[in-house]
């Protein structure tokens, strides 16, 4: 019986040695472990063994079942890991055909960095205040020292509704409604579309954009505007930019100043973008004049202020290298989908 | 402002400041530079040159041999075809090598197998022309007339050395519209002393009152009035220093009159005129308003019509001159003239302005006089042409003078405080450098006052002061610092709601696009609106650039299509567009009109249809809290005015909470032929006040269920015109509480329905929150469901 035993045994190893597939595997179990199989058949025959026998043979039994068992489980794993590797093989594919394309829309460049700089003036603690694009008379001139007949009235040219109701100019206008209805402190910006007639060419648009900043307080200086800037350049053009401040006249602001910025191209040397002047032009700001303070009811012995203004226009225009201004109103998908 | 720098070395010694520091300096103190040309830039190699001998060429009838000393060892051999050239003349020598204007290089060669080495050069082939010298001639070579020696180079021979800077004067410094004003600018900028001699002429005895009278009617527009007579004097173009001068200030010289008073404005800044006394009726002049309907022949050849608002120099009968702007036809001085009167005048700048703009006439005493001059200079200027009259020997300048001055002679004053200029510049600058600053300026300082020149006239507060102050200083020496206090910011809810549906619709596919706010007013025919609509009432500009750009849209829905049309016709395949833009919506007149936010959402192409709008819009009104909507046919609505710009079939009306928040549908085929778009187009407007109004912006959190839902799929037999809306609503209020969901899942019609009639398939979720639902509790939901079906014409589908 022990030969027997042996034989079952050193028979299902061979078997299942050059078995190779997980079904054989399975029939080889029930062949020789099922419960009609070959070792059960030879354990049926153990009432037939001596006392002393039975219990040496049963312990016999019971490894050669644990062998097979072992053997079978082992080959089984094999077998399966490889069908495993085999699937995964066949199921390869190209990654690098194109994804499934997904419908994700993109804001207008002219949104994008107006967004970029209200984050950056909320950061720094302004609010973002509207106002109204068609305007009085007073709000875009009177009230910001240009009184009818005034000369610098020549520059804007202006867009009219009526004799007192006009497209408004500048973003300036907004100052006027925010001191009217706010005491100081005041840290806004106001950004929006202002008129000019102006024909429509590359650098020239009936209609654009520009962003205002007003502060109002205690002690507010022209150092204070000059950093100011510089923080919003810094942040918007990196930390290498430089501002100059030139003086200029705005009938709103003393002192006035334009602002220009080291070029973005050529960081100050000079170049084509720049006009070999290294800087560029980019807003206009100044001390917010005594009598605009006055007119809206602030104290001028208590209180001063900074105010600037930006085209919206020219920064998107700088930011993305875009020659003509004209293709932020053509708005052809061509050039919405780059931004 | 053109600025001649040789002129203005006249004033101040900038010798060793080279051009580019100086226009880089004097725009960083406040006197933009917008460039600067060197005269005679563009040429070089061109001396003085003497004819020799002109002889005929051996191979040409029309050119000839020239022998031309040049102050070299041997003569050169030039040959021209010019007429006007004979031995002994002087002329412009162009080299073998030079360069002339407009990039012209001259080389030697042989012309008719005759050797040239170089070419005489005529006042064209030069950039010069008559006026620069007058006595040359146009179509032939430049004889010259000039004193020089040959060889010099053509530059200082003709005085070709000069650099004129083009300066931006800002509307508030009519001062620095002047050399004396600039050189003012650049003393301070460069801190180098101002030297502004006092005008001095000898004159002859005489009474100007037996020769003139002057009266001035109104003394408010006209503040001063200064005449003074020349007589015996000889019109003749003026000499080279001055021609030159006025050249390079951009003012043609004409004759030696006429460029004394432009010589004197372009010094001090004030416009002067010259008559002729012979055509002064009376010998009298009267500063008046101008009578209605009275007329005047201008200068410049153009009669016009005066209105008494207007200021007029006249004589005994009739007005000479348009105070302030341009004298008359016959004012002016002649080649005959014996006799000049000169003027030198202060008019009120605003009267000026007015009357300039009214008559559509700028000058340059215009524009000077509207911004105004200094008003106690009239003297100073009548005595420099007086001097300027002796200097060219042009006539006898009578000596005594008339002088009507009702001007205010005191000086304007502004409290000085250094303290409070470093306060609020942010700066530390001494009261001493303020001082000297405000000096060089021509300020004076005395008991804690500064005190204003009067041509300053922009003066008046402290923050004038600090702004002298700063730009001498420097600007950039300005430390930078970062302002005090505390601020909190944060977006209003209607800007932060505005975001959402700007970032969610972008999310949803849409391309952001940004049109004009002015349109055509043909759009509204473009977009089938009945002749009475109200959206034909705008705002209507004044003065367009053009009808294209002429009214404030009342609708946004144009200006979608037009940017879709363009995409169309530029072969973008498919496109999904919006916009966030205003409208403009007329209130009463004479006040603002309402400019609310609309949302426009546009799109064609690939797979677009009604419901993938539908779906959009859906989507994204759910997303920014306005739920649960209801659509109702656009034609059934009178809510939105533009619905007559969609298909009657195939748009709607959105209502939230019964009020009309958007309108959206399939654009009528007219409308999308009126903008040649030929695919089907698909527009959506979405008011945003009435959305951020009726959204819900409170989400409270509802626990997760704890029992399962029951299921129930329902296929219905019905009238293809019955809506699906209603069906919805009728299951709705049919099953009640129990009911969590009801989602359409196929609508069908064809083969095995019926003509007229579609079979719509929902599946209808149903739960409860105290257990799970037996078979009983649904099918007594479903009994009801379907009773309330057959209610209004919807079967079971067998």
């Amino acid at each position: 019986m022990k030969q027997q035993l042996e034989n079952i045994e050193s028979e299902a190893i061979k078997e299942t040695s050059s078995c190779d597939s997980i079904k054989g595997l399975d029939d080889l179990r029930v062949k020789f472990l099922g419960k009609k199989g070959e070792l059960t058949a030879i354990l049926k025959q153990m009432g037939k063994l001596s006392a002393e026998e039975r219990p040496v043979i049963g312990q016999l039994a019971n490894k050669i079942r644990q062998d097979i068992e072992n053997v079978i489980t082992e080959k089984m794993n094999e077998l399966k890991e490889k069908e495993q590797a085999a699937k995964i093989a066949a199921e390869s594919i190209d990654i690098t055909l194109p994804g499934k394309p997904q419908s994700l829309g993109k804001l207008h460049p002219l949104s994008i960095v107006e967004n970029e700089i209200k984050e950056i003036f909320m950061g720094m603690g302004f609010s973002v205040a509207d106002g109204p694009e068609v305007e009085y008379d007073y709000y875009n001139f009177e009230a910001l020292n240009l009184p009818p007949d005034h000369p610098a009235r020549d520059t804007q040219d202006t867009f009219y509704i009526t004799d007192n109701i006009l497209l408004r100019t500048q973003t300036s206008s907004v100052q006027v409604h925010v001191m009217e209805n706010q005491k100081p402190p005041i840290r806004i910006i106001s950004p929006g579309r202002v008129y000019r007639s102006d024909a429509v060419d590359a650098t020239h648009s009936p209609i654009f954009h520009q962003i205002e900043g007003l502060v109002v307080d205690k002690g507010i200086t022209m150092a204070d505007l000059k950093g100011t800037l510089e923080t919003l350049m810094k942040k918007l053009y990196g930390d290498d930019c430089k501002i100059r401040l030139r003086p200029h006249h705005f009938p709103f602001t003393e002192p006035s100043c334009e602002v220009d910025i080291s070029c973005y191209m050529c960081g100050g040397k000079g170049c084509s973008v720049c006009k070999g002047e290294g800087y560029i032009e980019l807003l206009g700001a100044g001390m917010v004049h005594p009598k605009v303070l006055a007119g809206c009811g602030i104290d001028t012995e208590i209180y001063s202020g900074f105010a600037f203004g930006l085209g919206l226009e020219r920064m998107v225009t700088a930011r993305y290298d875009i020659s003509d201004m004209r293709l932020l109103y053509e708005n052809d998908l061509r050039f919405l989908e780059q931004f | 402002m053109n600025l001649s720098m040789k002129w203005l070395s006249d004033y101040v010694d900038l010798k060793d400041t080279d051009i580019k520091s100086f226009c880089h300096e004097m725009t960083m103190s406040g006197s933009k530079v917008e460039g600067y040309e060197k005269e005679g830039e563009e040429i070089s190699n061109v001396v003085i040159g003497k004819l020799l001998s002109v002889v005929p060429h051996e191979n040409s009838d029309h050119l000839v041999v020239c022998q031309v000393e040049v102050g070299k060892e041997q003569p050169i051999q030039i040959v021209t075809g010019a007429p006007n050239v004979k031995a002994g003349d002087i002329v412009p020598v162009a080299l073998d090598g030079s360069t002339l204007p407009g990039g012209v290089k001259i080389k030697k060669g042989k012309l008719r197998g005759v050797e040239s080495n170089g070419m005489l050069c005529s006042l064209g082939e030069l950039g010069l022309t008559l006026h620069d010298f007058p006595y040359a001639i146009e179509d032939g070579i430049f004889i010259i007339e000039e004193d020089c020696k040959i060889g010099e180079d053509i530059h200082t021979a003709l005085g070709l050395d000069d650099t004129s800077v083009e300066f931006e004067i800002t509307s508030n410094r009519p001062d620095c519209l002047s050399v004396t004003g600039l050189a003012r600018e650049a003393s301070a900028t460069f801190n180098v002393p101002l030297n502004i001699p006092e005008p001095k002429f000898s004159g002859i005895d005489g009474d100007i009152n037996e020769m003139l009278k002057v009266n001035i009617a109104n003394t408010e527009k006209c503040k001063r009035y200064c005449a003074g007579i020349v007589k015996n004097v000889k019109i003749e173009p003026s000499p080279r220093w001055m021609r030159e001068r006025l050249r390079a200030s951009g003012v043609r010289p004409i004759n030696n009159f006429v460029d004394i008073t432009n010589y004197v404005m372009l010094e001090y800044g004030q416009p002067m005129h010259a008559f002729d006394l012979r055509y002064v009726e009376g010998a009298e002049i009267n500063v008046r308003n101008a009578v209605n309907g009275e007329k005047i022949t201008t200068l410049d050849g153009v009669e016009r019509e005066l209105t008494d608002e207007m200021l007029v120099i006249a004589d005994k009968s009739k007005p000479v001159a348009v105070a302030g702007v341009m004298g008359g036809e016959y004012s002016g001085i002649m080649d005959d003239t014996t006799t000049v009167v000169f003027e030198s005048a202060y008019f009120e700048p605003v009267q000026v302005r007015r009357t300039a703009k009214k008559l559509g006439m700028r000058s340059d005493a215009s524009a000077r006089y509207e911004k105004g001059v200094d008003p106690l200079i009239s003297m100073v200027c009548l005595n420099r042409a007086f001097e300027l009259v002796e200097k060219l020997g042009a006539g006898e300048v009578v000596r005594t003078v008339i002088d009507c001055d009702y001007t205010d002679k005191t000086l304007k004053t502004v409290e000085f405080s250094p303290e409070w200029i470093n306060n609020f510049l942010g700066t530390d600058i001494s009261e001493a450098d303020m001082v000297k600053y405000l000096n060089m300026l021509g300020f004076s300082v005395e008991d804690g006052k500064v005190v204003s020149p009067s041509f300053r006239i922009d003066i008046e507060y402290k923050a004038d002061i600090a702004e002298e102050v700063a730009r001498i200083y420097g600007y950039n020496n300005i430390p930078s610092s970062a302002f005090r206090g505390v601020a909190e910011a944060e977006y209003t809810p209607e800007q932060k709601f505005k975001r959402k549906v700007q970032n969610n619709i972008a999310a949803l596919g849409c391309y952001e696009i940004a049109t004009f706010s002015f349109v055509s007013p043909k759009h509204f025919d473009k977009i089938r609106l009945a002749a009475d609509s109200p959206l034909r009432n705008v705002e209507r500009i004044t003065n367009p650039l053009g009808e294209d750009t002429s009214v404030m849209r009342t609708t946004t829905i144009p200006s979608m299509l037009e940017i879709l049309s363009r995409n169309y016709n530029n072969r973008n395949e498919t496109a999904k567009l919006f916009e966030i833009s205003k409208e403009y919506i007329p209130t009463t007149p004479d006040k603002l009109p309402l400019e609310p936010d609309r949302l426009t959402i546009g799109m064609y192409g690939g797979n677009v249809d009604f419901y993938e709008l539908k779906g959009i819009v859906d989507t994204l009104l759910g997303s920014v809290g306005v739920k649960e909507c209801e659509y109702v046919r656009a034609a059934d609505s009178d809510a939105f005015g533009e619905a007559c710009a969609f298909h009657p079939g195939r748009s709607a009306v959105i209502l939230k909470d019964g009020k009309a928040i958007g309108i959206l549908g399939e654009i009528h085929p007219e409308t999308a032929a009126n903008y040649e778009i030929g695919v089907k187009t698909y527009v959506a407007k979405l008011n945003i006040p009435e959305m951020f109004e009726l959204a819900e912006t409170d989400i409270s959190y509802k626990p997760l269920p704890k029992f399962p839902a029951t299921t129930r799929d329902l296929s219905l037999i019905c009238d293809d015109a019955l809506p699906a809306g209603d069906i919805e609503k009728t299951i709705k209020k049919a099953a009640g509480k129990l009911l969590e969901k009801v989602t359409l899942f196929d609508v069908y019609k064809g083969k095995q329905i019926a003509e007229g009639k579609k079979s719509i398939s929902y599946s209808i979720s149903m739960r409860s929150h105290d257990g799970t639902l037996t078979d009983e509790q649904a099918d007594s939901v479903m009994k009801k469901v379907l009773k309330a079906l057959e209610a209004i014409g919807a079967e079971l589908r067998m």
